[in-house]
């Protein structure tokens, strides 16, 4: 019988299953970050357990790590949050990218980049991002604490078995649309719990034309569609990719090891139980303009009218979102000026999210109205656009050029956008006080977030672009 | 965890659909290492001005509501983040019983986990619940064991849950310590995977 990539992965995992319960699942991969563990190394600590599969455990430092002065955490809690890490990692053995190590970097970064992430594979972590890593077709899904510990200590989860979906984008993608535009058409036009019990994965044209980082943009998101987990089938992309990679064999294994990774794509007559299309000729550079991601339209729109929508509670959910985003119905979305530019996050940060920014800011100067950050998604990332002389097209326009870490799409750190003020944010949700309380995020692609930094408000970023033919 | 079956008390009302997890604990307060202690920052960023004092315009303020331990809200609750510290500032504010039409995933695990009981109801039956609780106190009593959801004038809601989910809940069990139990065949996964 032809199966999913969700159903082949998720039956390979069954530890124990019983009529009546929830399966229980191996985990091939456990990702921590500061944040959301203390709790959970203390729950081992109390009841005196070991952490089971160190060897399958892996931590960084993120959320909370200063991206301007490594050597000075101003914050007592942050740097308590920090220290513990440390603490609880050396205490059970478990592997950690410090924030000075040249591993460091937002774990959804990492991951793939460290080759931890592969086909195949189940990956939890305490973070709702974690769906990032299925564009390598693994089941990666965020977990609570609760379940982190479950996992520090057995390996494995209780888990339900969610319905599958396929998101088939139809057609190919038109010049100067991103794969971060294809995710916020998606959940614009399906709705922000659209995927809700669901895992979904990822198909169509213009799906297998995405580099690898490209399709962690899409996969990232799949939460913001209220998914559990997204993935995409491998393909040679994926093999090419994780070739070479630290945590990744050479030689013959390698080989036997890329053979099965592509025998977990999807069948070609699989069967999903929900099955949703998107045409490209939909999909123009985005931008967001409310307080969900789905509240999102293309460049060249205005913000809705409520009588537009359909029911009472859309209607003032549009209220409220406008009247905290501080913006008026039928407003064109070019006359929407901004004062702050994030470039980073797990959504977009990469070596080519970076390459392409600084395509639209060379030559070219940030306006006077703005601030604007730069933070790479790790260390390696920074490195390789030094290397590249990113970090000095992007001083000489006028950016900053920070340390990686999350930063400003939390604002955790000092990295926070002032009450009242605008953003344009590479991340990956505008929800209220996300980047600080009172600020308000606008979410869009790198380049779009570039354009928008050179012109001090939201412009067809397709205009500045060189032409191609 | 506690075990949980029955809990009567005045409804809260908190009419918002997609209510994310950044509004019910706003990240300045994630870098605590402890599980408590997250209460007086649930709903932050509605429940106080700028200034620090109370915003009397939000629902949880109204002193109607005070010492409720039921709330009510609207579709696609908790979505977001996957912060525990969520259910953990609703548990301690004193919730113990979420009542929506839908819930995120993430969060709708992350409660079972804590001895919070998430309840699914129609979007009808949320509206009309609503409504009895907005202007004035209306007590429910919430039934696990049977699965209802009853209002003070009688009507009544059934509300379907997992069935080991709701056995974790009424006993107050610890999940890792039932998984262990599980052991040999974890050890025979990993023995066969190798
Ligand atoms: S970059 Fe933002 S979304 Fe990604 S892991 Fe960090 S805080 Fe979460």
């Amino acid at each position: 019988m032809s199966k999913t990539i969700i159903e082949k992965i998720w039956e390979q995992h069954i530890v124990y299953e019983e009529k009546g319960k929830p399966d229980l699942l191996y985990i091939d991969l456990h990702l921590l970050h500061e944040v959301t563990s203390p709790q959970a190394f203390e729950g081992l600590r109390i009841n005196g357990r070991k952490v089971r599969r160190p060897d399958l455990s892996f931590a960084t430092m993120d959320h909370n790590v200063p991206t301007r002065n490594r050597t000075n955490i101003s914050d007592p809690v942050s740097r308590k949050q920090i220290k513990t890490l440390a603490e609880n990692c050396q205490e059970f053995g478990v592997p950690l990218a410090h924030m000075d190590h040249p591993d460091q970097g937002i774990v959804h970064v990492i991951g793939p980049e460290l080759g931890l992430t592969q086909p195949g594979k189940t990956i939890v972590c305490g973070d709702s991002h974690t769906s990032t890593h299925g564009a390598f077709g693994a089941l990666a899904f965020g977990i609570g604490t609760s379940e982190v510990e479950h996992v520090l200590s057995t390996q494995t989860l209780w888990q339900s078995k969610p319905k599958t979906m396929e998101i088939k984008i139809v057609g190919e993608l038109g010049y100067g649309v991103t794969s971060k535009d294809v995710i916020l058409a998606i959940i614009a036009k399906f709705g922000v719990d659209v995927g809700t019990g669901h895992i979904v994965e990822y198909t169509g044209e213009a799906i297998r034309n995405f580099s690898m980082e490209e399709r962690m943009t899409i996969c990232n998101m799949s939460i913001e569609a209220g998914a559990r987990a997204g993935l995409i089938s491998p393909d040679q992309k994926t093999v090419d990719y994780l070739k070479g990679r630290a945590h990744v064999p050479d030689g013959e294994e390698f080989e036997k090891l890329a053979e099965k990774w592509t025998s977990f794509a999807s069948d070609e007559d699989a069967v999903y139980d929900k099955m949703l299309e998107i045409h490209t000729s939909e999909i123009e550079p985005y931008v967001t303009w409310g307080t969900n991601p789905s509240m999102g339209s293309g460049i060249t729109k205005s913000v809705p009218y409520a009588k537009d929508l359909a029911g009472q509670s859309e209607k003032e959910e549009l209220k409220q979102a406008l009247t905290y985003m501080d913006l008026e119905e039928g407003m064109p979305l070019t006359s929407i000026e901004i004062q702050h530019v994030f470039i980073g996050s797990c959504t977009n940060s990469r070596i080519s999210d970076l390459r392409a920014a600084a395509s639209v800011v060379e030559g070219r100067k940030v306006h006077d109205r703005v601030t604007a950050i730069v933070v790479p998604g790790s260390r390696s990332v920074k490195a390789k656009a030094e290397a590249e002389g990113l970090d000095k097209v992007f001083i000489e326009a006028g950016f900053e050029w920070r340390e990686s870490g999350c930063s400003m799409c939390l604002a955790m750190n000092e990295d926070v956008v002032p009450a009242g003020e605008r953003c344009a944010s590479t991340s990956n949700r505008n929800f209220e006080g996300r980047q600080g309380a009172g600020a308000r995020t606008h979410l869009v692609s790198p380049v779009m977030a570039a354009a928008a930094a050179v012109e001090g408000r939201f412009v067809d970023v397709r205009n500045m672009l060189p032409v191609c033919v | 965890m506690e075990p949980i079956n029955i809990v009567t008390s005045v409804l809260s009302p908190l009419d918002r659909i997609n209510v994310d997890t950044d509004q019910i604990i706003p990240k300045q307060f994630l870098k605590r290492i402890e599980r408590t202690g997250f209460g007086k920052y649930l709903f932050y960023g509605w429940r106080f001005k700028e200034d620090g004092t109370e915003n009397p315009s939000f629902v949880l303020n109204n002193p109607i509501f005070k010492g409720s331990t039921i709330l009510v809200a609207n579709d696609n609750f908790g979505c977001g983040s996957s912060r525990e510290h969520a259910p953990w500032a609703l548990m301690d504010f004193g919730f113990k019983v979420i009542i929506a039409p839908s819930f995120a995933d993430i969060f709708y695990n992350n409660c079972v986990k804590n001895g919070v009981l998430p309840v699914r109801l129609s979007e009808k039956a949320v509206e009309q619940l609503l409504n009895a609780g907005k202007n004035e106190a209306y007590e429910l009593t919430v039934h696990l064991e049977e699965q209802i959801v009853k209002g003070q004038k009688g009507e009544s809601y059934s509300f379907d849950i997992d069935p080991y989910w709701k056995q974790m809940l009424l006993n107050g069990w610890d999940e890792i310590a039932l998984t262990i139990q599980y052991d040999q065949y974890i050890e025979a996964y990993e023995k066969s995977s190798t």
